[in-house]
């Protein structure tokens, strides 16, 4: 299988005022096409970084992204991003927030086809019945289902999603972790899952990245052997208690607490 | 029964309004010179009748003009200042600068720049009065469009335009239109400024001008509710607007 994402030997750094601050230090991913891979680590580490690298948002100081076999320089059409903030337009409805990247990628698509396949997505996140709605009259839960759809509604091959559950209360959350196993096996997409909750990233992942402290390197790559028909009780399961305590032992050594009593 | 009452408490209150002032104008024996009492008001209406259209008509279209030139002017500066960060520190304290300056000492300024062009000194003076909180509002709500905005747009390989003309301009309405409220009110004080102070003027601060030229007090008033109400026609003109354009930023009450 060949890789959809690689990210080799990346290494950047912000220029502030107190000189260079380093947050990825050769950095290596690799995603294979249809793979859901999650990346965890501490707070302030380089993660959303690692998004804009991908998106073609901004370019590395040394190393290289490539997806496709392409390398990346700028923003491609075939990637959709989801943040941790909805970010709907407050002046559309539902449906035309959704419609949204079909204007840009697909502008010559007729109206009647965009608004067809925006509805079919917001019916598999349950928004039906929502689609004239303002995004100031759903809530939360709700305006990031509409979001999702929005990532998804021009069928990218990467989707990027920088903690994008990250603000919901935990059953709500539990319930996105669940639409978003389904919506990947109705419409199958290569995804980098930004998180801090180790719990959704054995859920969804099919592989756990764990990034080191600032600046980021690659500190641990976990396989989740669990069936692709997951459910929330299947995180309640031997196996999935000892990935989740080795994900902790991990983050405990990224935030460098790996002596303390715990 | 709650239409009713929309209507009703306002005309209540302004014929309470009304019937204090004739009340106090009575009470004090003041003579019209001093203060015309709101009954003085119909028969001055009456008499300048087509005076009141004509330099209303003036007034206003000229109101119109210079916001019409703050809106364009104010737009484009603001976004200047929305998208670079150098434009912003070149042109802010200018700005404010130009802003401090109150307005009335400039109509001699332009007067004497512009001899004898009444029409265009009081366009020019409605519109430099006004276009400051407009530019002051786009540029802040440009330069504050979280960066997530753009950055679903940026990552499809959408253009700046695009992302200006789908984001961030629907985006700053709110704002804008909040300062058009204000540029609105000011560019009619700027157009009134000049039409007082300019002699052989037009409008109805020439109109003002020749009641008081005259002595003839009730006229003055008269005036006086003319542009109050006319205030307002231009108030809720823009008021309306917003309901068409930025509707979508009034919360619905729950």
């Amino acid at each position: 299988m060949t890789n959809l994402i690689e990210i080799k030997g990346v290494t950047h750094a912000y220029r502030t005022k107190a000189g260079p601050l380093p947050v990825l230090d050769n950095l290596n991913v690799a995603v294979p096409e249809g793979e859901f891979c999650a990346v965890v680590g501490p707070s302030g580490c380089g993660k959303s970084t690692l998004t804009r690298l991908v998106a073609g948002l901004m370019k590395p100081d040394q190393g290289e992204v490539w997806l496709h076999g392409e390398r990346v320089t700028s923003p491609r059409k075939t990637v959709g991003m989801a943040f941790q903030n909805p970010v709907l337009l407050e002046w559309r409805t539902i449906l035309d927030n959704v419609i949204l990247p079909l204007e840009i990628v697909a502008p010559r698509m007729p109206q009647r086809d965009r608004e067809a396949r925006a509805m079919h997505l917001l019916e598999m996140v349950g928004l039906k019945g929502f689609e004239g709605k303002r995004p100031s009259e759903l809530s939360g839960g709700m305006r990031q289902r509409a979001s999702l759809c929005r990532s998804i509604v021009h069928k990218p091959d990467v989707l990027i999603m920088d903690e994008p559950f990250g603000a919901l209360d935990a059953f709500t959350r539990e319930d996105l972790w669940q639409t978003m196993r389904d919506l990947r096996a109705a419409e199958p997409f290569t995804c980098v899952l930004i998180t801090h909750d180790l719990r959704e990233s054995v859920f969804l992942g099919d592989q756990v990245i764990v990034l080191s402290g600032r600046p980021a390197r690659t500190q641990h790559v976990l396989r989740v052997d669990l069936p692709a028909d997951r459910t929330i009780d299947s995180l309640y399961t031997p196996e999935a208690a000892e990935m989740l305590h080795l994900l902790r032992d991990q983050i405990r050594i990224a935030q460098g607490r790996d002596g303390e009593v715990h | 029964m709650e239409t009713l009452q929309k209507i009703a408490v306002p005309t209540l209150a302004i014929l309470a309004f009304l019937g204090l002032w004739e009340f106090i104008v009575w009470v004090n024996d003041w003579p019209n010179y001093k203060m015309a009492s709101p009954s003085d008001l119909p028969p001055a209406f009456a008499r300048y009748s087509h005076l009141f259209l004509e330099m209303g008509w003036q007034t206003l279209w000229r109101t119109i003009a210079g916001l019409g030139l703050a809106v364009l002017f104010g737009t484009l500066l603001g976004m200047a200042m929305g998208f670079s960060r150098i434009a912003r520190d070149a042109l802010y304290p200018l700005l404010v600068g130009f802003n401090a300056i109150p307005k009335a000492t400039l109509v001699p300024v332009i007067a004497l720049i512009f001899i004898g062009q009444h029409d265009f000194n009081t366009v020019l003076m409605a519109f430099l009065i006004s276009f400051f909180p407009i530019a002051v509002s786009v540029g802040i709500g440009l330069s504050t469009l979280e960066p997530e905005y753009r950055d679903i747009l940026r990552s499809l390989g959408a253009s700046r335009v695009t992302i200006f003309r789908k984001i961030a301009l629907p985006k700053t309405l709110p704002e804008f239109f909040g300062a058009l409220k204000v540029s609105v009110t000011l560019a009619f004080i700027g157009t009134n400024l000049v039409e007082i102070v300019s002699p052989h003027g037009r409008g109805l601060g020439a109109l003002f001008k020749s009641g008081e030229t005259n002595g003839d007090y009730p006229l003055m008033f008269a005036v006086l509710i003319a542009l109050a109400v006319l205030g307002i026609v231009l108030y809720y003109a823009v008021v309306a607007l917003e309901r068409i354009f930025a509707g979508w930023a009034e919360r619905p009450q729950s």
